[in-house]
């Protein structure tokens, strides 16, 4: 029986209701493009490199048709252009359209990386503009844009902490690398592909890093702890001072996972904190494309002691010009080609510019703000993992529909029929049927309002009527996904119906 | 929650089955139907020795990957190969069907520091 639909739904019909793929519409002697008749001898392709296509069926298409395929895909995408996207930990505000005009410039756009520094001052003062806002938003002593994304940019500050201890005669008894419970699982990632030990630190009652459990842990063979600060409950870190002293009394080094910085910008500084280094992500805290969209920029910070080792060359500020400054004889080398995605510089700079210094603490501000209104809207139905005020996002359990049978996933999945994209599930993973949500300081309270009802009556639902959770989303061109089939018999490649599908 | 009363349990969500000097050991129901289906199981080659609390294996579902975690030490003697084509087994059957490795004890004496059905059962409604 299909779904009954939500009244207070935000319905959006879909121009394409049942998709099917450019092979299905092939119809044999349709053609797509007019070749002019050659005006040079044929030659016999099949015959000098034998038949190419033997054995590949393209769609045979015309144009028109090529263009609605397409045009009636790009209908079923949602992104922040088409609604709410409130995805934790993953900042999806909304990137100002003057972005997209400064980058399109000619004089951006089209210019080379190897072009002479004289010829392209315009440019390197775009890099250097970024960079030195950035130094004052975070406290550093230096910045870097190299990285490409944000797991790079953590990669890259494990790197120079390598070096750093590398150079201290240290090199080879630090071997650990600390991380929360709590943390991205970039992080781990980043410290083994790094050839570190990780050794997990347990969060306490209250959300916080459990500072007996990080002594303990603490000694000489600690390398660096990676710390995500706010975390990705949603929370402050009360004693980030005191962390930061304690793995430098050992001689560690300690990483900011910048993924949060949404809740500080032009508010407090995590160069201030005692942080060695931490990395940012330009596409999620500073309106560049973010996902899908992209490419990323991890830009990262760092302190005076990490400087030398930063990756060459290092955009610099000179008497009367910027230059790339390759003398750099301690330096971890390039880790991304050029200086990294310079046009995600000209769109940092613009939004940066945009707000200027007196605007930039609004960021932080109304991002925090509308994340604890939505917490306080659904505390009845959807309580809060920690019961404190939240910082840009905030972590709310359904455990208490198991009973029912009703899971975070399956309320996700009906808020697609309220026409509105989930938040992240199941992450962090220390909090049982977690449903992380972040809604951005771009979101207006009337949005926030119309969210809010369809989470209210989505829970409302799951106690009258559980199994139209279940089978939801009812109004999109596929139900219900088989996530772990998906995963598992792979299928990719068109085939026709009366051959198997191929799976990898 | 379905938690057999002749099995052992850790606080990580293992079930341990001893017989003689041998521990089968699997995964809970509460584990499976925290992790949601599960879609890999990877797990050591046999003879490989473990360590107390050594990671020995890992656990994808549609959900996280989860380490496994030996409750207690000793050689592999044998894995679960069914688990290869058939992870689902681990949601349908954990107690059985769903099984991961066996174990040859170095040191049966560990497996008095195992938690009984009923203390596991216990934790489970903290």
């Amino acid at each position: 029986m299909p779904n009954r639909i939500p009244e207070s739904a935000n319905m959006r019909w879909k121009t394409v209701r049942e998709p099917r793929l450019i092979f299905e519409k092939s119809s044999p002697g349709q053609i797509g493009a007019n070749l002019p008749k050659a005006d040079t001898p044929e030659v016999d392709l099949a015959a000098t490199l034998g038949d190419l296509r033997d054995g590949v069926e393209w769609p045979e298409v015309s144009e028109l048709e090529v263009m609605r395929h397409f045009v009636n895909l790009s209908h079923i995408n949602y992104g922040i252009e088409t609604g709410f996207y409130p995805l934790g930990s993953c900042t999806m505000k909304y990137n100002p359209r003057i972005n997209e005009v400064t980058a399109g410039l000619s004089g951006f756009r089209n210019i080379h990386p190897l072009m002479p520094e004289d010829t392209v001052q315009g440019a390197l003062e775009v890099i250097c503009g970024v960079k030195e806002y950035l130094m004052e938003i975070t406290g550093f002593y230096e910045i870097t844009q190299q990285p490409v994304a944000g797991a790079h940019g953590e990669m890259t500050c494990l790197m120079l902490i390598k070096a750093f201890h590398a150079a201290n005669g240290e090199g080879d008894k630090r071997t650990v690398v600390l991380i929360p419970d709590s943390a991205h699982g970039t992080n781990p990632a980043s410290a083994a592909r790094c050839g570190y030990d990780v050794k997990s630190i347990p969060t306490d009652a209250e959300g916080n890093t459990d500072l007996v459990a990080l002594e303990a842990a603490l000694d000489d063979t600690v390398a660096a702890f990676m710390v995500t600060n706010p975390s990705t409950l949603g929370l402050f870190e009360p004693n980030i001072e005191r962390v930061c002293e304690l793995v430098h009394a050992v001689g560690g080094q300690v990483f900011c996972d910048g993924a949060n910085m949404n809740a500080m910008v032009g508010t407090t500084r995590p160069g201030d904190h005692g942080f060695d280094c931490m990395h940012l992500n330009l596409h999620k805290t500073f309106s560049t494309p973010h996902g899908g969209g992209g490419p990323g920029c991890g830009a990262i910070g760092l302190q005076e002691h990490l400087a030398k080792f930063m990756p060459a060359p290092v955009v610099t500020r000179g008497e009367f010009e910027v230059f790339l400054d390759y003398d750099r004889p301690d330096s971890i080398g390039r880790v991304s080609s050029f200086y990294g995605q310079f046009l995600m510089a000209v769109r940092a700079l613009t939004y940066l510019m945009a707000y200027g210094k007196e605007g930039l603490p609004n960021i932080s501000r109304y991002a925090v703000l509308n994340a604890n209104y939505v917490k306080a809207r659904l505390a009845d139905v959807l309580p809060a993992a920690h019961d404190r005020p939240c910082m840009h996002e905030c972590v709310l359990t359904a455990s208490k529909y198991k009973k029912l049978g009703v899971r975070a996933l399956d309320i996700s999945k009906r808020l697609i029929d309220h026409g509105f994209h989930p938040p992240t599930n199941y992450f962090p993973l220390i909090v049982p049927e977690a449903m992380m949500i972040e809604p951005t300081e771009t979101e207006s309270k009337e949005t926030l309002d119309r969210f809010c009802d369809a989470m209210i009556a989505i829970c409302k639902e799951a106690e009258e009527d559980p199994d139209a959770l279940h089978n939801a989303p009812a109004t999109q061109i596929v139900g219900r996904l088989d996530e772990a089939r998906a995963v598992k018999f792979l299928d990719v490649k068109y085939k026709k119906e009366s051959e198997e599908p191929v799976s990898v | 929650m379905n938690v057999p009363a002749d099995l052992k349990y850790t606080k990580s969500h293992e079930w341990v089955k001893i017989e003689g000097d041998v521990a089968t050991i699997g995964i809970t129901d509460h584990a499976q139907s925290e992790l949601g289906d599960v879609v890999f199981v990877d797990l050591p080659e046999a003879g490989r020795a473990v360590a107390l609390d050594e990671t020995f294996g890992t656990v994808e579902s549609v959900k996280t990957v989860s380490d496994l975690y030996a409750p207690l030490a000793g050689e592999v003697m044998e894995v679960n190969g069914d688990l290869a084509t058939d992870s689902e087994l681990v949601n349908s059957d954990p107690y059985a069907g769903g099984w991961m490795v066996k174990i040859k004890m170095s040191d049966p004496g560990q497996a008095d520091a195992l938690m009984s059905a009923d203390a596991y059962s216990a934790s489970l409604d903290d």
